[in-house]
């Protein structure tokens, strides 16, 4: 199977004896005729790329290693994924029922969205601050309703940004708020069965509807 | 605000925004970038290539490549590979006379190469500014010749650290590195002879 060439000696080296056959065949191939050597190459090619997809797709999903959960046995540690509806009416009260009665930890974390572009020319300044500003109004409003909240900028693919955090805050569950279908990205994107698929952790999902309250 | 005093002491801890562990991650990005750089050299080749379309045999006369000698370098860097995969396995199995063999023989080899490549181009009967086809040759292959050069230098290095006796059968990272680039060099050496050489 196709396996990465540069994480060892022996696989560079099985690579290479790879290498030396693939242009063996083509090489001989286009000594008969110059069309076999072409219809050599796109098969060999073609089954290069076959074996290689094959072998990504069975791979086994990535866990996350997630640290022991820190904290009190009674505590409950809460991680919030939410951008836009970061300050909106349903996930405030989602996020206050599940303290209710129970020592609470809650994590905000604030995926800094960006465009392809920008994320690529590591233009991140301004994302990141945005993302900062609806965190602090956020976390100023849980506050005012007596619970106890931190937060932090994350990384602009929602999915890693969960992934970070869990490894250093261990949450029992995950509660991620998008918009309305047909207006969210993240529901476009299947962020949240992606994150049911790839984290050993609870999650909710609250829908925000800022229209609909006016936010 | 409690979260802040869970006990952790010393730096803070690392923020991986990634799923790819660092050290693989500088290595694809480093083979990225010479692909990209070798990409830039074929597709100036098959450039060439492509505006001659009447070629019936290539490369277009007056110019001729040694094909034979090259065939008989590109053994010797095969084989070298060889003896480099030779090298790491002793170690592997804590035979030290293996390992400092394997490291001679392949750096041997590796100068056999380019001194061989030297010669070539010494005796090949045209220069770099012969034309688009002798720029293309000579840049092509002499960067590739580069690429050996380096790859000598890292096996100098792990040549002497293996007669010092630095590498061990639980750490020979020093030789595992050199060995990995060494095939690198084969694969793009590979690559070159087959297509300036042989198609």
């Amino acid at each position: 199977m196709a396996r990465n060439p540069f994480r060892s000696e022996a696989e560079a080296y099985r690579f290479l004896l790879l290498t030396v056959g693939y242009f063996a065949l083509i090489v001989v191939a286009a000594s008969i005729a110059t069309w076999l050597g072409f219809v050599v190459f796109v098969a060999l090619t073609a089954a290069a790329v076959g074996l290689w997809l094959r072998s990504r797709s069975s791979e086994p999903a990535l866990k996350p290693a997630v640290p022991p959960r820190p904290g009190a046995v009674d505590e409950r540690r809460i991680l919030v994924i939410a951008n836009e509806t970061v300050g909106g009416d349903e996930l405030l009260s989602i996020v206050r029922s599940k303290a209710e009665g129970v020592r609470e930890q809650v994590l905000v974390v604030c995926p800094a969205l960006n465009s392809q572009v920008r994320t690529w020319a590591s233009d991140e300044d301004g994302a990141r601050a945005a993302a900062q500003r609806r965190l602090d109004s956020s976390l100023a409003q849980l506050r005012s309703h007596g619970i106890a909240a931190r937060g932090e900028v994350g990384d602009g693919d929602p999915l890693q940004a969960i992934e970070d955090a869990l490894r250093t805050f261990g949450a029992d569950e995950v509660v991620i708020s998008t918009h309305p279908e047909g207006r969210s990205n993240w529901l476009e994107r299947n962020v949240v069965g992606g994150a049911r698929e790839r984290f050993d952790v609870p999650i909710t999902h609250v829908v925000v509807d800022l229209e609909a309250t006016g936010s | 605000m409690s979260a802040h005093a869970e006990g952790h002491h010393g730096p803070p801890i690392a923020n991986k925004s990634s799923r790819i562990d660092s050290t693989v991650l500088g290595m694809f990005l480093f083979i990225a970038s010479e692909a990209m750089l070798f990409g830039a050299f074929f597709t100036a080749y098959f450039f060439v290539r492509v505006v001659n379309p009447e070629a019936q045999a290539w490369p277009l006369e007056p110019f001729h490549l040694p094909v034979y000698v090259a065939g008989v370098n590109t053994a010797i860097l095969l084989t070298s590979s060889f003896t480099m995969h030779w090298a790491l396995q002793s170690i592997k199995r804590g035979n030290r006379a293996g390992l400092q063999a394997g490291l001679v023989l392949t750096l041997l080899m590796g100068l056999a190469f380019l001194l061989t490549q030297m010669l070539e181009y010494a005796r090949i009967g045209f220069n770099p500014s012969d034309g688009a086809f002798g720029t293309i040759f000579f840049g092509l292959t002499g960067l590739h010749g580069a690429h050996v050069f380096v790859g000598l230098t890292l096996l100098t290095v792990a040549t002497v650290r293996a007669f010092r006796g630095h590498f061990t059968p639980e750490h020979h990272h020093g030789v595992e590195i050199p060995g990995i680039y060494w095939h690198f060099v084969d694969v793009m050496w590979i690559v070159v002879y087959a297509t300036i050489y042989l198609l």
